[in-house]
């Protein structure tokens, strides 16, 4: 049977931001496949640059709509670092508080996800209007559903009283009743198994290679999870069990974030109920010393690293971000191949991918070498280069 | 006046008028039902119309790289098969406007026609998703036919004729051999989800994997046409079950006729509409062994019982 060359993206209903896979098929199965990023490159790490602490917050919280507290936590850990600023407890409990409610709230939009990229779409339907609780939750907190804004230079912006407290756990119980529904439904249906089980194979030999983390990793039975190996926040003093499973496949995918679903859960009550008392903020000067720092935090989708060079001005120097799903992204070529064209989508979805995370790499061609300006015609001959070396010809249009 | 009356049948009741609203009809059902199965408010009862309306007024492109007009006849073959196949099927009485020894075969084949339309409409339409959407089709079809033959066989044999307007009289007599023919009712079911590429086997035209499928490069009329042939096949599937399985209109004729129609064919939408929530989409090659190694058996099942209670029965 003849090669057939498929465009999956930059637009295509399977997915939800703008990136793209070259998938080469012998009939259904897949015996090639490339990804191309860069669609979504936003030049956040410049504007960082050209904005004072206070107001990177706003900016970097919005480098992902649902890791937007992993970032913004990221950073200012960095920030509170090189200030040498003393963070009181009770704003760093709070801080876990949400990364943990951000956790739940990322996992749930998951697996609704999956649901749909299987073609499941009454899972769908009822992973994201329980996922309204949560997000109820944070808005009940922080006033906010998405970008929460909670995190400020040396602490917290509100502090949690009593009343929300009580709001936020009876939510909980609530949802942990219904993830117990879709873990027996997960693991129970027949086409849920049929559709995630071998599906996606990524061994841990090559999980380790090729960098994978977060759940991706895990389920590969790789026990790596920052909130362990290296607890920041008030992680250390919670008790709870890292999700491994071993099945390498999309299933294992599957139950990993379930199952971590049910520890959050148990994080957040324990939380609530010991929350230290004192000050929710502390004073940090505008202008920090000369220094650099790197932090990493362990976001939904995997582990989040931000590098912070400052030079004594109220401005960074310099700021990078690797978000979890460039990790993540190298072991998708390899999960593709040999695989059926109709779990392309699900295993893409399973690592959870935020390129609008991601796209913040500039690409250039060395060869090349000077700078270059193109005109539109060029740029169109460029393109129709580009698309018919992958194989569709849009020279006639 | 003579030629008037099969006429009307033909395009207004039960035919090509009828047929294209109840099928609209049914499609709204199903989207309702679907909708409040998953915690959805659905659409409005208009939904189906209004699409179809504004589908009318888009404009029709045809790929440069598409074989003109074929691309533009196909929806009409597949809309003209599945109307053809409603003339020997009894609908609101006991028997066909046109019914032959064999019509049953004859039916089975212009239902397959509106397949073999959509696989040649993806095949012409040569772009990279509609190519693999036309394959699909095509392997499902060798997956879900024979299982769908099969299983109308059964209570063929049991009344001994090939004619669906008198298995249904058949039926209708002996209405306590309707519950014998369960498995092969439950396995026709299952095919004919396969046959109107419905949950879980929409996988021709997965959205999330190869976007439209067959049809991704069909706009505007053409691709209403089509859509609409979906509909009537709907329609007319749960038809066909209705008068093999279930006794037709059950002797009944005139309004209680078309009541008893409209029941049936409600419920069996019902059954579909459930049949769609519940599952995931599965692959295309887990489909082929599914309906093979349990689907074609089931109706065997169904066959062989089927024989042997005529030989009981005398």
């Amino acid at each position: 049977m003849s090669k057939i060359t498929i465009p999956l993206g930059p637009q295509h209903p399977a997915l939800k931001e703008p990136e793209n896979f070259m998938l080469v098929l012998e009939g259904e199965q897949i015996s090639g496949a490339t990804v191309n990023l860069g669609y979504n490159h936003r030049g956040m790490e410049k504007a960082a640059e050209n904005r004072t602490y206070i107001q990177n917050l706003y900016l970097i919280e919005r480098v992902c709509g649902i890791c937007s507290h992993s970032h913004t936590t990221t950073y200012i850990t960095n920030v509170e670092e090189l200030a040498k600023a003393e963070t009181p407890r009770r704003a760093l409990a709070i801080r876990t508080l949400f990364a943990e409610l951000e956790r739940v709230h990322s996992h749930l939009l998951w697996l609704g996800v999956a649901g749909y990229e299987m073609g499941f779409e009454t899972l769908f339907m009822y992973t994201w209007r329980d996922r309204e609780q949560v997000l109820d939750c944070l808005e009940l907190l922080s006033g906010n559903r998405v970008h929460y804004s909670i995190n400020t230079l040396g602490g917290v912006r509100r502090d949690v009283s009593a009343e929300q407290k009580a709001g936020v756990i009876k939510r909980i119980d609530y949802l942990i009743e219904r993830t117990n529904y879709y873990i027996k439904l997960a693991t129970e249906e027949p086409t849920v198994y049929a559709r995630t089980s071998k599906v996606g194979m990524l061994p841990p030999d090559v999980a380790i290679e090729r960098g994978a983390v977060g759940p991706t990793a895990r389920a590969s039975g790789i026990a790596r999870d920052v909130r362990k190996d290296e607890p920041y926040l008030i992680y250390n003093e919670l008790d709870f069990k890292l999700i491994t499973h071993n099945t390498n496949d999309v299933f294992g995918r599957l139950v990993v974030r379930a199952l971590e679903l049910v520890e959050s859960y148990k994080m957040i009550k324990e939380v609530l109920n010991n929350l230290p008392e004192g000050p929710i903020a502390v004073k940090v000067p505008m202008r920090i010393a000369p220094g650099e720092c790197v932090n990493h935090y362990e976001a939904p989708r995997g582990e989040d690293i931000h590098y912070l060079k400052s030079n004594g001005t109220d401005k960074p120097e310099r700021l990078k971000v690797r978000a979890p799903t460039l990790a993540n992204l190298q072991s998708v070529a390899y999960m593709m191949e040999g695989g059926w064209l109709a779990d392309v989508p699900l295993v893409i979805a399973a690592i959870d991918p935020c390129m609008s995370c991601t796209d913040r790499a500039v690409v250039w061609d060395p060869k090349k070498g000077k700078k270059q300006v193109y005109g539109w015609e060029e740029l169109r001959k460029l393109s129709i280069e580009q698309y018919k070396r992958r194989g569709v010809d849009f020279s006639r249009l | 006046m003579e030629s008037i009356i099969p006429l009307a049948y033909l395009l207004i009741f039960p035919g090509f008028l009828f047929l294209a609203v109840y099928g609209m009809f049914l499609q709204w059902v199903d989207r309702k039902l679907c909708a409040v199965m998953q915690n959805r408010m659905g659409p409005p009862w208009f939904q189906p119309f209004a699409d179809f309306i504004k589908l009318l007024a888009k404009e029709v492109i045809v790929p440069d790289e598409a074989d003109n007009r074929m691309f533009r006849l196909l929806p009409y073959f597949a809309m003209a098969a599945v109307m053809t196949a409603l003339v020997s099927i009894p609908v609101t009485g006991p028997s066909a406007l046109y019914s032959f020894q064999g019509d049953l075969v004859a039916v089975i084949y212009l239902l397959t026609i509106p397949t073999v339309t959509f696989f040649l409409a993806g095949w012409s339409s040569s772009s990279p998703y509609s190519t693999v959407g036309a394959m699909r089709v095509l392997t499902q079809l060798f997956a879900y036919e024979v299982p769908l033959m099969l299983s109308l066989i059964g209570p063929a044999i049991l009344a001994g004729t090939w004619n669906i307007s008198e298995i249904a009289a058949f039926f209708s007599a002996h209405p306590a051999l309707i519950p014998a023919q369960l498995l092969g009712f439950v396995a026709s079911l299952i095919a004919l989800q396969g046959k109107l590429e419905r949950m879980p086997f929409d996988i021709p035209h997965a959205k999330n994997e190869i976007v439209g499928g067959q049809f991704t490069e069909y706009t505007g009329r053409l691709l209403n046409f089509f859509l609409l042939a979906v509909d009537m096949e709907l329609v007319v599937g749960a038809a066909l079950v209705n008068a093999v399985f279930l006794g037709g209109s059950l002797g009944f004729a005139g309004w209680a006729g078309v009541g008893v129609f409209l029941g049936k064919t409600l419920f069996i939408t019902f059954l579909l509409a459930l049949l769609k929530v519940l599952m995931a989409r599965i692959r295309i090659e887990q489909m082929i062994n599914f309906c093979w190694k349990y689907l074609a058996p089931v109706a065997l099942a169904q066959v062989a019982f089927d024989i042997f209670l005529k030989f009981k029965l005398g």
